[in-house]
């Protein structure tokens, strides 16, 4: 009994000191998180992710549900053009994470979210609300937060995009991600990726010194699962480093 | 979502000469896109156009480009210090990614956020009447759901909520709006920016078609005033007023020497309160002054069943928000 509470209740139980080696095994994250160069410069058998092995999964055929991941990796060519001013959209390039993407043909109606994720696989940004309430999509536009929900990819050429792909690596966390894991700063794991790209965008905001002005500050992002309490610790810890 | 041309504009004249709908951060075109509510055959981008400035005025005043984000707006050093109640205001609203999208243009453009506006099928046949989005087809709020709706400025046709906090900061400074189209530039007092809905409640605005608005030009600030935005709501943040008010008061030797009022979440447009000015104007800064112009303030709201709760809660929120402005 004292076993399975132990358990059950470990995050209640202070954080670096007493926490297994094995939460942060380099192979294990290498395993939860998406790709973090473009699919494309990466040999396909170079990597085994849960995406990857969904996509599988509908190729096959044992999970239908899954089938628009079996799509094949869009044309995603070194940028030729600048910015399209005063001309329709034939070809689009777009900045992210320093890198250029040169996107074919695009859809005005494409949203910057759902082109970083369909066509240019960067997954790590996530569809929630899809009407800005949510802020699972939150990246940053030139050095700002957005929600990428509710802009079109093609107002963003000339622009630097930078997505949670950008932030920091598997072996080299940037100090807010490095933060959310020691917090615990998460539950599902579906908001985190927008909950430290508000989170890192804030430290260059005037927000004042509070928990409270923290508070305010994050209200874009929601949590179903709730880990409001070690999110805001996460951000208190990188607030009082930086 | 209906497909539509894209056109970016480098220049104000560019803007001008090309056919759509102007969009600027998006955060509300593109959301009534997905909802079907907006279906523009086109849209000229705006964010390349040099509209992005701050500036003092000859005259003391400010002027605040169309495509200055609200987060630019509300964080500068002028704002902060001379019109406190626009700052505050504008941090009141949204969440900050939409603060850091949202232009002051687009934010004169803010629509409602009528629940049976925002239904896809609203004004179509079999969905919910609303004649905003179809005129004719009638108003779906009046005997539905209307907890969130207007006590102030509604008619049989429309009872819509104006939603913007920024607005109603705007009519108590008595912000003068600058707009520019083929016939050349012209300038609109914010009272006269909104439209009563009346029985036209899909004329929102005195934009002619094609017009641009280029900039907002706040007066000189008042001499020895204060300003304070109060908005109360169902949570603390990122949620719309369901009663707010602005005020910027000016006190000498206990009598209230300046004061204008405007309200949110209860009118039909950003509410400006000549009663409440009336009321307070000359008086003695006192709660019994306050009261009194909280009754002017509201007495001609017409409540219905579910929002019948604003008319006392708007009446506190104003009483509240003078105690603050004139302490």
């Amino acid at each position: 009994m004292a076993d399975t509470l132990d358990l059950r209740f470990k995050h209640l139980h202070s954080h670096s000191a007493q926490k297994p080696k094995d939460e942060l095994a380099p192979d294990q994250q290498t395993l939860d998180l998406e790709p973090l160069t473009p699919l494309d410069a990466q040999p396909a058998s170079s990597r085994f992710s849960r995406r990857s092995f969904l996509s599988g999964l509908g190729a096959t055929g044992l999970l239908a549900g899954a089938a628009p991941f079996a799509e094949a990796a869009p044309l995603v060519e070194p940028a030729a053009d600048g910015p399209t001013a005063d001309s329709a959209v034939g070809v689009l390039t777009l900045r992210i994470n320093g890198k250029d993407y040169t996107l074919r043909g695009p859809d005005a109606r494409a949203t910057l979210l759902d082109t970083l994720r369909e066509r240019l696989h960067l997954t790590g940004t996530k569809k929630g609300c899809d009407h800005g309430q949510c802020g699972a999509c939150t990246v940053h536009v030139n050095g700002r937060r957005v929600n990428s929900c509710l802009s079109f990819a093609v107002m963003h050429e000339g622009d630097e995009i930078t997505t949670i792909e950008g932030l920091g690596q598997p072996s080299n966390l940037h100090p807010m991600q490095a933060a959310f894991v020691e917090h615990d700063g998460y539950q599902c794991g579906y908001c985190t990726s927008g909950q430290i790209m508000s989170a890192v965008a804030l430290l260059k905001e005037p927000i004042g010194p509070t928990v409270e002005d923290i508070k305010h500050a994050m209200a874009g992002n929601i949590c179903r699962c709730g880990a409001y309490t070690n999110i805001v610790a996460a951000v208190r810890q990188v607030r009082a480093q930086a | 979502m209906q497909t539509f041309e894209y056109v970016k504009a480098a220049s104000v004249d560019k803007a001008l000469s090309s056919a759509g709908k102007f969009i600027a951060g998006g955060t509300t075109l593109v959301d009534l896109m997905k909802l079907n509510v907006e279906q523009p055959p086109a849209l000229v981008d705006i964010n390349l156009l040099p509209l992005d400035k701050i500036e003092k005025l000859p005259n003391g005043g400010l002027r605040i480009g169309a495509m200055v984000r609200n987060s630019d707006l509300a964080w500068h050093p002028e704002v902060k210090e001379s019109y406190a109640v626009l700052s505050e205001a504008i941090l009141s609203g949204a969440s900050p990614q939409l603060r850091n999208m949202a232009t002051t243009g687009g934010n004169l453009l803010q629509r409602t956020r009528c629940a049976y506006f925002r239904e896809p099928t609203a004004g179509t046949p079999g969905g919910y009447g609303c004649n905003k989005r179809t005129p004719g087809t009638g108003c779906a709020a009046l005997e539905g759901y209307h907890r969130i709706h207007a006590i102030l400025g509604t008619s049989d046709h429309c009872i819509a909520t104006h939603p913007s906090d920024m607005c109603v900061a705007m009519t108590a400074l008595e912000a003068v709006i600058g707009v520019e189209g083929s016939k050349g530039k012209r300038t609109i007092p914010i009272a006269d920016f909104h439209k009563l809905p009346g029985d036209t409640p899909q004329i929102e605005n005195a934009l002619e078609p094609g017009e641009l608005i280029t900039h907002v030009d706040l007066p000189k600030p008042i001499e020895g005033a204060h300003s304070v935005y109060l908005k109360l709501r169902d949570r603390a943040s990122y949620e719309f007023a369901l009663a707010s008010a602005a005020v910027v008061a000016m006190v000498e030797g206990g009598h209230i020497r300046y004061v204008r009022v405007a309200m949110g979440g209860v009118g039909t447009k950003p509410w400006r309160s000549h009663e409440a000015e009336a009321a307070l104007t000359g008086k003695p800064a006192d709660a019994a002054t306050f009261r009194a112009a909280a009754q002017a303030a509201l007495a001609n709201a017409k409540p219905r069943t579910d929002n019948a709760f604003k008319v006392e809660l708007a009446k506190r929120c104003l009483v509240r928000t003078l105690k603050l402005a004139t302490a």
